[in-house]
Formats: C-alpha cells, structure tokens, sequence
C-alpha cells in the first residue's frame, strides 16, 4: 500500500500516543520503587523523583523483619492458593454440566445461577447471613463466600462449547462416563482458559480487601491488603507526629512504598504470560455473558 | 428428551432410568453449586426484610417488629438524612462523571492501537496498559498518596520545576473528583480495550484497501469503518454502564477518601458500610442498600429497553 507523506506522519503521532501511554502506566511505579530504596535524607530533602538517589535497602528489611507484615504475606499467598484451587474446582463442577443438552432442568438451573448476577442480597443482608452462620472473624470467610464467580463460570462454559460435541459422543459411545469424559477430555483441552481463571481468582484474593473489612476483626487474619490500607493510614499519623520529631519520616515514607512494591510485584511477575488466554477469555465472557 | 420423560407408560420409565444411570453424576456435580448458590445468593435475601422492621438483634427476621409507616420509617428516614442526601449525589455525580470521560476513553484508545502499525511494539503498549487492571484500590491510593503528595509527591515536584502549584489533588474537594476520576480512567481504559480491539479484528482488512485505494484519509477510514465496526460493542456496553449508574463499587472510593474530601467522597455503598457494618444501624443500611439495586434494576431495564428500540440486541 501506498502512504501518503500526512498519513506517515499520523503514525508517528500514534506512536507518541501510545509511547505516552506506557510512560503515564509506568511511571508511577518506577516513582513508588525509586522511593522504596531511596535513602532517607533523599526523601526528607524531596530529591526523589524518578531515579532512586542513595540507596539503601532499609526500607525493605525493616518490612521483612516486621513479623506482622510477613505473616500476612505467607496467609495472603496461602489463602490465594486455596481459594484458587476451590474456585476453580467449584466453577468446572458448575458449568460442565450444564453443556449436555439433554441434561433435564438444564434452563431452570441456569437461570437459577445467572439471575444471581444482577440481584444480589446486598452489603448488610450478606453481612447478617455471615453473622447467623459464625463466619465472622473466621478465615472461612475469606474462602468460601466469594469461591464460585458466575462471569468466570460463562467463561469456562463458552470454552467448554467450543470443543466439538462429536468429540464427546464418541467417548460416550466407546462408554466412558460424564466424569471421565471431564477428566480425560474436557479439562484437558481448556488448560489456557482455567489458566485463565485461575489468574482472575488468583488476583481477585490477593487484591480483596473489602470481604476482610466487613468481615474480619481478627488481625492475624488480615490479608495483604487490609494491612497494607491499615499501614498506609496509620504511617500517615506516624508521619504527623514525625514532624514534632519523634522518629524518622523519609524512613517511614521509604516503608510505605516498600510495603506497596511487595503487594504489587507478585502480580505483575505473574499477568503478562497469561495475556493471550485472558483476552481470549474476556472475549468469550463479553459475547456469552 | 423432555417429550419422552413427559410421555405415560412403562417404556418411558425405564427410558427415564437409563438416562439417569447415565446422567446421575452429573447432578451430583451442580449438587455442590446449587447449594452455594442457595445458601450465599438466595437465602440473604431473607435478610432484606430488615430494612422494613425494627432490627432486634435477639430474635430471627421474621420475628422482629414491623418499622413505624408501614414499614417504611427506615426509607423515610434515609431520605431526611444528611450524610445519605450527599452519598446518593456523589454517587450519581461520580457515576455521571466516570461515563462522560471514562466510557469514550477505551473506545478512543482502541482505535489508535488499531491504527498502530508495529506489531511488537502494539503488543507491548496493550501488556503495559492492562497492568493498571491489576492493581488493587489500595495500592493504586497507596501510589497516588506518593505522587500527588503536596511537597514531596513527584507529579507536584515536576510541576514545582516548570513554576506551577503545589497543587492538592487529593485534599481539595474538586481536585479530589478529578483525580477520582482520573485514576478511574487510567485503572481501566487498557483492559477496556479488549472488548473493542476483538470487535476490530472482525473487520475485513480488504474494507481498509479499498477505501484507500478511494483516496479515504485516516480519519475518514475510521469514521466509516472502524466506528460502525464498533457500534454494537459501544451500544451493549453503553446499556451496562447506564445500567450501573447508581451502582457502587467500594473498594476505589474507600480507600482514595479521606477526611478531608469526605463531602464529595461518600458514596451510597461506603454509606452502607460506615452506617451499617461499623454503628450498627442495620435497618437503615438496609433499606439504602435496597434503594439502591431497585433502582439499578430498573434503570438496567430502561436502558436495554432502549437498546432493542434502536434495533440492538440487548443485553439478554
């Protein structure tokens, strides 16, 4: 094809455009890990800007040291991988069987599971249910009230219908059972898509935070995040009274950006590998849901 | 299969017991679900009862007292105070706000990466512009405290270089919602994009030669081939979003509020939380939060309404 000299020049505008948009996505978290090994008197003395200037990692082992700060770390990674694996087995148990067409009340449970996608009980209502069944303060709450996501359930589903159903009517035929069927067939094909899954629950537990608010009284219990908001709140106050002199605010603000960096690094390790199946992903949801 | 089970007689009966030693596992799989639907969905429902009586906390729902006015003291209440006044119009300003500029900014971004040329570095800017998606609420407020911090944030220092502020995005009341909704945009429009860019790759490339070959510029090829290509997409999601207007996520406006904004911050669902959950007025956060998905409801059914008027397909 042939360009103009004005449309060569309109793709040099996208590209600052979009070269524009990376710096504006990353710059902040340059800023905040610039800051989290940055000495202390570089930050009192605001030469922080993007670049670390003196660098120290005391920031980080004061972080790592803070047995309450590792403590949430190991629960919050425990608790992702439990109700990653829960949610997933939850979310195939769901949607496998609704594929068979012939499968009798099929219409009525699905609008049964999809009508809880637009009324939901509400805050307080949800709240007094965890009440009547001893779930507050208990890491059950954590787990098992948000464990089946109904949208991850059409995703799965859509994937599950997209492997061809003569596939399946020739294992049923050779007489292999709906089970093993699952197990040898269906689960084997979909491994980009429950990878998929298990990186929005996976995600979805590490950054919740408002379930542990409401819920949650014990501290032990706190994941990342609610420490993280509580840290950042209360290392606000600490930095009042820093300035009557009372201990060492570039330290403090060295922490709180050391103690967002840790919640925020396992994520970004983990999301840019998956990206192919989780646009996938969104895709089917967007058309079936 | 429906018909057979339907039929009289003794054939279909054991037809029927075929098809259940076949199919019988299958049911024992939803078994799990059903009742986790039954359980954490439907029975809380119960609970909404209790915007409508007086809450006791010694007794079930079902014997606690009616409220006064028919059982409406707690919704009259709601509306002659002050504090749920103000969260009902944050929440309705924000909304309005978050559409008006956030609605039209994945669409806008979408675009310019399909007119991007450069396979490798388009790949690179969309992983980089989903990153944001992954990033809680209270790391992005944890982020934004660091770089809108008055004296030493960096964005106020680069300003501060060219002669400009300090400027208080977040303890100023209007900088605050600009900021809100700023953040909003910059969580979101990457991820956003997904739904449009697989809309794009619907469009024939042979549509983009021939127009050049008409001599079409840029902007008349995105004109009438990209945006039509769009229009559903942008239609669909445009009934959803209308759907959520009175909606509200807690998570971004609980943890970017603060003391100081707390006018513009509270929304109907922080209002929930803070009078409901932490003073225990369960009756009137109740009702609130009943107010409020009643209107969503209906405010989703108008909008696809709408949506089939315009000959869209709508949402269901």
């Amino acid at each position: 094809m042939v360009y103009s000299k004005s449309s060569k020049i309109g793709d040099w505008v996208v590209v600052v455009f979009c070269a524009l948009l990376i710096l504006v996505c990353i710059l902040p978290l340059l800023n905040v890990f610039s800051r989290s090994i940055s000495s202390s008197t570089a930050l009192i003395k605001n030469e922080v800007m993007l670049l670390p200037k003196g660098v120290t990692f005391e920031a980080y082992t004061n972080v790592l040291t803070d047995s309450k700060y590792t403590w949430s770390l190991g629960w919050t990674a425990i608790l992702t991988v439990i109700c990653t694996i829960i949610s997933l087995t939850m979310t195939v148990l769901c949607s496998y069987p609704l594929i068979f067409a012939n499968l009798k009340g099929r219409g009525v449970i699905n609008t049964y599971i999809v009508l809880t996608m637009y009324f939901s009980a509400g805050t307080i209502p949800n709240y007094l249910l965890m009440k009547d069944l001893n779930l507050l303060n208990n890491p059950l709450v954590l787990i098992i009230p948000g464990c089946l996501s109904v949208f991850n359930m059409i995703i799965l589903r859509s994937s599950f219908y997209g492997i061809p159903e003569s596939l399946r009517e020739s294992a049923e035929l050779d007489g292999a059972g709906p089970i093993r069927i699952l197990v040898s067939l269906y689960l084997p094909l979909s491994t980009p898509t429950l990878a998929t899954l298990a990186l929005f629950y996976a995600v979805g537990r590490w950054n919740g935070f408002s379930d542990a608010l409401m819920y949650m009284k014990t501290r032990e219990y706190f994941p990342i995040q609610l420490l993280l908001y509580n840290i950042l709140n209360n290392l606000q106050s600490v930095e009042v009274a820093t300035q009557e002199g009372f201990s060492n605010p570039g330290l403090s603000e060295s922490i709180k950006a050391a103690t967002v960096m840790f919640a925020t690094v396992p994520i970004l390790l983990v999301y840019p590998w998956l990206q192919r199946y989780f646009i996938a992903g969104v895709t089917l949801g967007a058309v079936k849901g | 299969m429906s018909a057979i089970a339907a039929a009289p007689g003794k054939p279909s009966k054991s037809r029927f017991l075929i098809y259940l030693s076949r199919y019988w596992t299958l049911y024992l799989l939803l078994a799990l679900p059903i009742v986790y639907f039954a359980v954490f969905k439907y029975f809380p429902m119960v609970n909404i009862l209790v915007a409508f009586k007086k809450y006791n906390i010694t007794t079930s729902v079902f014997n606690m007292e009616w409220a006064q006015n028919n059982g409406f003291e707690h919704f009259i209440k709601a509306f002659s105070n002050r504090d749920f006044l103000y969260a009902l119009r944050n929440t309705l300003t924000l909304n309005l706000l978050d559409l008006l500029c956030g609605f039209p900014a994945p669409i806008i971004l979408a675009i310019v990466l399909n007119e991007l040329k450069f396979k490798m570095f388009k790949r690179v800017t969309q992983t980089i512009a989903y990153m944001p998606h992954f990033l809680s609420w209270i790391i992005i407020s944890g982020m934004a405290l660091q770089l809108f911090a008055p004296t030493s944030g960096l964005v106020n220092l680069a300003l501060g270089k060219i002669g400009i502020g300090p400027i208080h995005f977040l303890d100023n009341s209007s900088n605050w919602v600009a900021t809100y909704i700023f953040l909003g945009i910059w969580q979101s429009v990457g991820w956003n994009t997904i739904i449009y860019l697989a809309a794009l790759t619907g469009i024939s490339p042979e549509l983009y030669e021939a127009a050049a070959v008409d001599g079409a510029g840029r902007f008349r090829r995105i004109w009438h081939i990209t945006l039509p290509g769009l229009r559903s997409t942008i239609v669909v999601l445009l009934i959803m979003n209308l759907g959520r207007i009175l909606g509200s996520e807690f998570d971004r406006p609980y943890a970017l509020s603060n003391k100081l904004v707390s006018d513009v911050s509270n929304v109907i669902s922080t209002f929930v939380y803070t009078h409901g959950i932490k003073s225990l007025q369960f009756s009137l956060a109740t009702a609130v939060g009943l107010f409020q998905s009643v209107i969503c409801v209906l405010f989703l059914l108008g909008a696809n309404a709408m949506a089939e008027k315009f000959g869209e397909r709508g949402i269901w």
